[in-house]
């Protein structure tokens, strides 16, 4: 399998916050709760705070290294929800059809109909806010997308002959879709996952802008960016490295998505001449 | 002959065709098969030939259990194979297992062969890691492969090379009858013989019986003790191989049969058709269609009866007061 530029520069800037999350309690110079510094409020970049410092004294660098933390979790462990939730729901309407197909089309159609941030913002505001109802609000409101490709994949495998041979092996209904099926489709499920995962960091960073995702005074991009906002012009370090850092996540994110695509798909493959 | 291991009694099958009402308005019936009947003895290949659309896939599939008749019986061995009384699809594996038209599309890219064939085993109680180590090889020695073959994945493979996994995967949970669809037409010509060959020598080892469904004639001759003409869901005509490939009665066998590609009558002869006269019983009798016409599929067929021409050759006809001449 060849991969293209756009897929190895998107599992750079995807492995640089992996990194960033996973190594933030080593790499970090300083606590990004504890050590608030009034005296170095609002300091620009310099050698000691790479990013600059923000209104309470923190240090920026270290904040968005432990913010990464919060972006992953959010990107992974949404997405895993909306992948099982729209794979076992698509896979069960295409292969078994009929009611349960009408079914399941309708409620996609209705959560496709309503935009998915307005959805989260009421999960949450049931829920309240904090990290588990972020993800539980995220991964309840993105699968449609995935129901769709799953339940169209799910149609087109029925029909092959594997399929039908192992009906008239014996296979019972749920072993042929985790064996036959599930298998053969898992290429564009795990693409729809990766692209999702970007819009789940941008859903987060949003939700907490708001006031309903991570709660101060721990560290999210999302709430960063709300600190920020009343010091864009005297500190605009503030705002620019939070924002910066969501950028090149979901550009991480969304690169590593069209290239897995890219190159499971062979009618989507560029010819180089 | 002796007694009938799968008996079907008319068949039939429709399929509802949305007319784009909202209420069901507009819904009407595709007749796929109408009314087929025949038995398959133990150890004989009956072929069912038919052109693209004529029912003769759907008929195989209402045997397999894969679609359900709207009419008619099916019976295994004196038990009814299809609608109330069915046996699950584990007893029925058992009994009758297919092997497929496309090499490429009828196994799963991701599972190698010693895994394809392994969990039939497993799920039918074979628990034995020895056992069904033992069954894999005596198998794929069947098929003309090696035990070597059985840790590869199907891309690694041939055309013919996935026939013949296609083969062992269709007998290795020892069926008594095995439908075969179409089981050379996607191959290269040069595979084919090696193929049909196998299938031959496999029917006389291990005792099966073949129902194969194909539209190459040349296929059916070498193969089939007795053939069944399909047409629009009907039988047109049944009889012995020779019978159907050597005094053909109805003129829509005889039109396929002309289609055979010969070269020794291309090069000779110019092509003659019906040249044989019509057998002295069907005089007085008319055919309700010589299968060049398209007959109405949303409707039920005209009426006609099938009748016996000879012991074993049957061939259907108008009924004689219903008879148009065509």
């Amino acid at each position: 399998m060849r991969f293209g530029f756009n897929f190895w520069l998107g599992a750079g800037l995807t492995a640089l916050v992996i990194f960033a999350g996973v190594l933030a309690p080593w790499i970090a110079p300083f606590d990004p709760v504890l050590d608030a510094d009034l005296m170095s409020s609002e300091l620009p970049p310099d050698a000691t705070f790479w990013f600059g410092t923000d209104a309470q004294g923190r240090d920026v660098y270290t904040r968005i290294l432990y913010g990464a933390q919060i972006s992953l979790t959010v990107g992974i462990v949404s997405q895993v929800i909306n992948s099982i939730i729209g794979v076992t729901l698509g896979m069960t309407a295409g292969y078994w059809g009929g009611w349960w197909d009408d079914l399941v089309n309708g409620l996609t159609n209705v959560m496709l109909a309503i935009p998915s941030l307005i959805f989260a913002l009421a999960v949450m505001a049931v829920l309240g806010p904090g990290l588990p109802s972020l993800l539980v609000a995220l991964g309840l409101t993105n699968w449609s997308w995935t129901c769709r490709i799953a339940r169209s994949s799910t149609l087109s495998l029925k029909s092959q002959g594997y399929v039908q041979a192992a009906q008239t092996l014996g296979y019972g209904d749920l072993r042929i879709m985790f064996t036959q099926i599930l298998p053969n489709m898992l290429g564009p499920i795990l693409v729809m996952a990766t692209l999702g995962m970007g819009s789940a960091v941008l859903s987060e960073a949003a939700l907490s802008f708001l006031g309903l995702g991570i709660q101060p005074p721990f560290p999210s991009w999302g709430s960063m960016l709300t600190d920020a906002r009343q010091l864009i012009q005297l500190a605009p370090w503030v705002a620019i490295f939070p924002g910066l850092a969501i950028f090149l996540s979901v550009l991480g994110f969304n690169l590593l998505g069209d290239g897995l695509r890219d190159s499971l798909d062979p009618h989507m493959r560029t010819r180089k001449p | 002959m002796t007694a009938a291991l799968l008996q079907v009694d008319d068949l039939h099958v429709r399929f509802p065709i949305s007319g784009g009402g909202l209420l069901g308005k507009g819904r009407r019936m595709l007749h796929a098969v109408n009314g087929i009947s025949f038995s398959l003895a133990k150890g004989e290949c009956l072929s069912i030939v038919g052109e693209s659309g004529c029912g003769k896939s759907t008929t195989a599939l209402s045997i397999l259990g894969l679609q359900e008749p709207t009419e008619g019986m099916i019976r295994y061995r004196g038990q009814p194979l299809a609608g109330p009384g069915a046996p699950g699809r584990m007893q029925r594996a058992k009994a009758v297992q297919m092997v497929f038209q496309d090499p490429y599309a009828s196994l799963n890219p991701r599972q190698s062969v010693r895994t394809s064939l392994a969990a039939p085993l497993r799920l039918h109680g074979v628990t034995a890691a020895s056992e069904i180590a033992d069954r894999i090889e005596a198998m794929l020695a069947n098929v003309g492969l090696t035990t070597e073959h059985a840790n590869r994945y199907p891309h690694e493979f041939s055309g013919g090379q996935r026939q013949r996994i296609g083969i062992a995967r269709a007998l290795i949970l020892e069926p008594e009858i095995v439908v075969l669809d179409e089981p050379v037409s996607a191959l290269d010509v040069s595979i084919r013989a090696q193929i049909i060959n196998l299938l031959l020598d496999l029917q006389e080892k291990l005792g099966l019986s073949y129902l194969m469904i194909s539209h190459d004639l040349s296929v059916v001759e070498h193969m089939s003790d007795r053939v069944l003409v399909m047409y629009f869901g009907q039988v047109v005509e049944e009889g012995g191989w020779r019978e159907i490939f050597e005094a053909p009665a109805h003129p829509y066998t005889r039109r396929l049969i002309a289609a055979i590609p010969d070269p020794e009558k291309a090069l000779n002869s110019p092509a003659q058709e019906n040249n044989v006269a019509y057998p002295s019983s069907l005089k007085g009798r008319s055919f309700v269609s010589d299968g060049s016409a398209t007959l109405d599929v949303f409707s039920a067929p005209p009426p006609s009866e099938l009748i016996d021409i000879a012991p074993t050759h049957k061939v259907r006809v108008a009924l004689p007061l219903a008879a148009e001449t065509w």
